[in-house]
């Protein structure tokens, strides 16, 4: 026999097994010490609660559920530490022989089955309320693209309202020149505004690839998956400002498209939207204008930092897409560059911004691209040579 | 007889072309760790981002790849060929028989490995980079907007797969044919058990994965829209087809260590395995559970609410065998005389933080809270608590147990432990606080996150570090072992072992069972 096996220097000293069970002790005061710690803003340690029925319905079902698992760590880890301690061969101890018992293999199965019904009850309830769509009091399409969020709001009467959410933290902060705001990577230009106390439908998908639509406090998750809808609904109880983010992996920015979601008064919706109506009405009358060279290169820049610069570079130097600057299509001719940002390159990163943008900033953008980063075209787009050109 | 009792060839070509059980094992064995050192240098540049927030080190890009390989160089890298190699050291002892069944397949099995994750390596140099969506690879994502390096990816599942089912295949023959007379199934000892279930259910599932990487392949190159809608395809089909195959690997990625662990916390129990009967029946029964589950990796994608109550059920239902295996383990240690050696203490360390991951699990398994948690870092903790202190503790348990008698000489205590402690703390400050930011709302698979995650990820990395650094102690213990360390020779190596392969001499010869051992029918199981 290897006589290293002589207990006396092997096993191991009381002390060692005083740590492992202040750690096991630590874990087990942990876990519960996480219950009590709903949300501080620093640090959170818990889910949300969050502001709406369903939210507390998964919290309280998260909260039993690690309860139970609590409880049932206790047992199992007690009984193991109470064996470790006091079973040690360095005691003394005989080792007994018993095994098998049918009695006991009952036990631990039926007990644990028992537990599991009982959970699986208020599961199914709160399971069943998520899937009830009925009766909602408004409805917004939401789509996930590479990498920013779409909303519209569907049958509002009047002018209808569509918009993109985009990041809106500064690149100097993401890559530390600039000190980081509070909302750093949680804040977008435009967030998704929905009224307190109202049952809001989300139909939810995406343009390219799969993303999903997270707001933690509104306790939504739905994949946005391209080519399907999925349905969701919240109804907020408190008004404030809600933030999540994407939660499926969907290429290079995925950690770098937050969702802000505001909820106001209803009247104050009502302001809003009325606002956002009047000023979709305006970018109709946009349309039909002509622009000087100098406004529609300053709307395009900011046109450009929002849709372009991700990919295409700050500089038009490139990146995950091709550079601007100097580029065959952004000094060429006009016609390729009105196809390529109205229709994207199928199977690449490059959008059909087509259908993103209105016509005003896609003549803005375009105008930009072949005059600034040294490309100096001197020609300019007018909102109708864009509609002139999706028109066919 | 003179062809018989031949030592091993000499040079390269003892490995290259060796049909043996135990050579071929050790080259898994050490396949994997080299793999286990890549994966762990990608989880390295994943941690050294995330120590603060803003971007650092790595564009979100190259993030992206690396959280990719990572994931697919430690399970079909690191964890699954590990077992493999430990199933081929130790099935033929453990049943008596003189090696594998198909020794050629064996070697085969093996030697596609290594070019298959150098080609998957190389992808890091291709334009456009390594694969990047993730070890789950979703279409479409990984499909029409992946780079050309996707083929190649393709290419590399496929020969792993080929490895994985001949592997398998050899240990389903082995075990039927090659029992020494007298041991029947339900004296098997687990080890070989969980390795029967599993091979039965890598045969069964990696067709699937080759099925869904093919469908990947011709919407890539030959026009078809398996995964797009814009096609009349269906982009979660790809998650069923892939969830299909991924839940029972996480199943073949544990079931081995389950049977690990059954023979070593007997050994320093000095007490035969509680219920050896019902550990059998229970990992069946969590095998064919495995086989519906697998869209509890899919809530929110949107399936009917009838699915989704269906998943809910069975996947919580796999808790029961899953709790009877923890308690069977208990109860063996329960009145044993119990000494602490290293690969004891890696197994309670597995107790212990296996059954915080199946807490979790349960947790993962209530489909409303799972629209919470999913996606998050507290499906990273989830899952790191069952395959790192699961898989991997089981594995290093493993090596330690049975090292002496591979190689006739002991490790060092005092390092082994050390390499313990330092493991145990250090895995759990790396993943204890994950589970808190995932709650709190950090989602997976970013390069970057906002301020009131910093503190917890900060903890992480240094965890995540130590950690990494004490594999470095545990490769140098065995290595000093093999070169230097004190000579055993003693047969059973340890007072409480059991089984065949304590009844070989120390070290195990090249060639062990040529004639059938006796097996003594009063003897319950092994
Ligand atoms: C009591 C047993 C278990 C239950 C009930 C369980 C349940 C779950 C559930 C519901 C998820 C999906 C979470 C989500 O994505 O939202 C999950 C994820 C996961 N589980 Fe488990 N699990 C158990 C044990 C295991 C074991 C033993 C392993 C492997 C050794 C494992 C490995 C994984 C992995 C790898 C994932 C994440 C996959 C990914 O999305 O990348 N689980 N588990
Ligand atoms: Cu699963």
């Amino acid at each position: 026999m290897f006589s290293g096996l002589e207990l006396e220097n092997y096993s191991m000293s009381l002390n060692t097994f005083k740590r492992l069970l202040a750690f096991a002790a630590g874990v087990l005061v942990t876990l519960p010490g996480l219950a009590l710690a709903a949300g501080g803003e620093k640090n959170a340690l818990n889910m949300p609660v969050g502001v709406t029925d369903v939210g507390r319905s998964i919290f309280d079902l998260h909260m039993i559920i690690l309860w139970i698992c609590v409880a049932i760590g206790a047992l199992v880890f007690g009984v193991m530490f109470y064996s470790i301690i006091y079973h040690r061969k360095s005691r003394g101890v005989k080792p007994a022989q018993f095994h098998e018992s049918t009695k006991v293999e009952i036990a631990w199965t039926v007990v644990p089955f028992l537990i599991l019904i009982t959970m699986a009850v208020p599961a199914t309830s709160t399971l069943l309320d998520i899937y009830d769509f009925d009766d909602a009091d408004m409805d917004v399409l939401v789509t996930g693209y590479q990498w920013k969020w779409k909303y519209e709001y569907l049958a509002e009467d009047g002018e209808s309202v569509a918009f993109f959410s985009n990041l809106s933290t500064p690149q100097a902060e993401i890559y530390n020149t600039d000190g980081k705001n509070e909302n750093y990577l949680l804040e977008v230009d435009e967030p998704l505004v929905i009224p307190v106390d109202t049952k809001v439908r989300f139909l939810v998908t995406a343009n390219d690839v799969i993303h999903s639509w997270w707001v933690p406090e509104l306790a939504v998750k739905k994949d946005a998956i391209p080519g399907f809808i999925n349905e969701t609904w919240t109804r907020a109880n408190e008004i404030g400002t809600y933030r999540g983010q994407c939660a499926e992996l969907c290429g290079k920015d995925h950690g770098f498209m937050p969702i802000v979601v505001e909820v106001v008064s209803k009247e104050d919706y009502a302001a809003w939207l009325g606002e956002k109506q009047e000023q979709a009405a305006k970018v109709k009358e946009l349309m039909a204008q002509t622009f000087s060279l100098e406004e529609l290169m300053a709307r395009g820049k900011a046109v450009y930092e929002r849709n372009c610069l991700a990919c295409h570079g700050a500089r038009g130097e490139g990146g995950v897409g091709t550079a601007i600057a100097g580029s065959p299509i952004a000094t060429g001719e006009l016609g390729g560059h009105l196809e390529i940002g109205i229709n994207g390159v199928a199977g690449t990163a490059m959008q059909a911004f087509g259908g993103q943008l209105n016509d005003v900033d896609l003549a803005a953008v375009i105008t930009y691209q072949r005059n600034a980063f040294g490309n100096n075209m001197g020609d300019l787009v007018q909102p109708i040579d864009v509609f002139n050109y999706k028109q066919g | 007889m003179g062809d018989h009792h031949h030592g091993p060839a000499k040079g390269l070509s003892r490995w290259l072309f060796t049909t043996n059980h135990k050579d071929i094992g050790t080259m898994y064995l050490w396949f994997s760790f080299a793999m286990f050192l890549l994966g762990g240098t990608f989880a390295m540049i994943i941690r050294a981002e995330l120590f603060q927030p803003g971007m650092q080190l790595v564009e979100p890009a190259f993030f992206n790849q690396m959280t990719t390989l990572h994931g697919l160089v430690m399970v079909f890298g690191a964890i699954m060929p590990s077992f493999v190699g430990l199933a081929n050291w130790l099935i033929p002892m453990m049943i008596g028989a003189p090696d594998m069944a198909l020794p050629r397949l064996n070697n085969w099995s093996f030697w596609i490995l290594p070019p298959a994750f150098l080609l998957l390596a190389s992808t890091l140099f291709m334009e456009g980079g390594a694969p990047a969506a993730g070890w789950t690879f979703y279409a479409p994502l990984s499909t029409t907007y992946a780079g050309p390096s996707v083929t190649i990816f393709i290419f590399c599942i496929h020969i792993l797969g080929v490895s994985s089912i001949m592997g398998s295949i050899n240990i389903i023959a082995t075990v039927m044919n090659m029992r020494a007379p007298g041991m029947s199934y339900m004296k098997m000892p687990l080890f070989v058990w969980t390795w029967l279930i599993t091979a039965f259910l890598l045969v069964a599932v990696m067709p699937v994965l080759a099925g869904a990487v093919t469908m990947m392949l011709m919407d890539v190159h030959f026009g078809t829209s398996f995964f797009s809608a814009a096609g009349g395809g269906d982009p979660v089909l790809f998650q069923h087809i892939f969830w299909f195959f991924g839940h029972p690997e996480v199943y073949i990625i544990i079931l081995p260590a389950f049977g690990v662990v059954s023979q070593i916390i007997p050994a320093f129990s000095r007490k035969p395995l509680f219920g050896y009967d019902s550990m059998v029946y229970a990992t069946a029964a969590i095998a064919f559970l495995s086989f519906i589950v697998w869209a509890h990796h899919m809530y929110t994608v949107g399936m009917p609410v009838a699915g989704e109550l269906f998943f809910m059920y069975a996947t919580m239902l796999i808790a029961v065998p899953t709790g009877v295996k923890v308690f069977n383990w208990i109860t063996t240690m329960w009145r044993g005389a119990l000494t602490f050696e290293t690969p004891m203490l890696f197994c309670i360390g597995f107790l212990v933080l296996f059954t915080i991951g199946g807490f979790t699990g349960l947790m993962l398994s209530i489909a409303p809270a799972d629209f919470q948690y999913h996606d998050s870092y507290f499906v990273v903790a989830h899952f790191h608590y069952v395959m790192v202190a699961g898989a991997v503790f089981s594995m290093t348990a493993a090596v330690y147990f049975w090292l002496p008698k591979w190689c006739g000489k002991m490790y060092n205590e005092t390092m082994g432990k050390t390499h313990f402690w330092i493991s145990f703390i250090a895995f759990n400050v790396t993943f204890f606080p994950q589970h808190f930011v995932g709650l709190a709302g950090m989602p997976r698979r970013i390069p970057d996150y906002s301020l009131q995650f910093a503190d917890f990820n900060m903890m992480s990395s240094i965890g995540a570090f130590v950690y990494g650094a004490s594999q470095l102690l545990f490769l140098y213990n065995v290595i000093a072992t093999i070169v230097a360390g004190k000579p055993v020779s003693d047969d059973k190596v340890w007072d409480g072992a059991e089984g065949l392969e304590w009844t070989v001499a120390t070290p195990a010869p090249y060639h062990t069972f040529e004639v059938p051992p006796k097996i003594d029918p009063a003897h319950a199981h092994f």
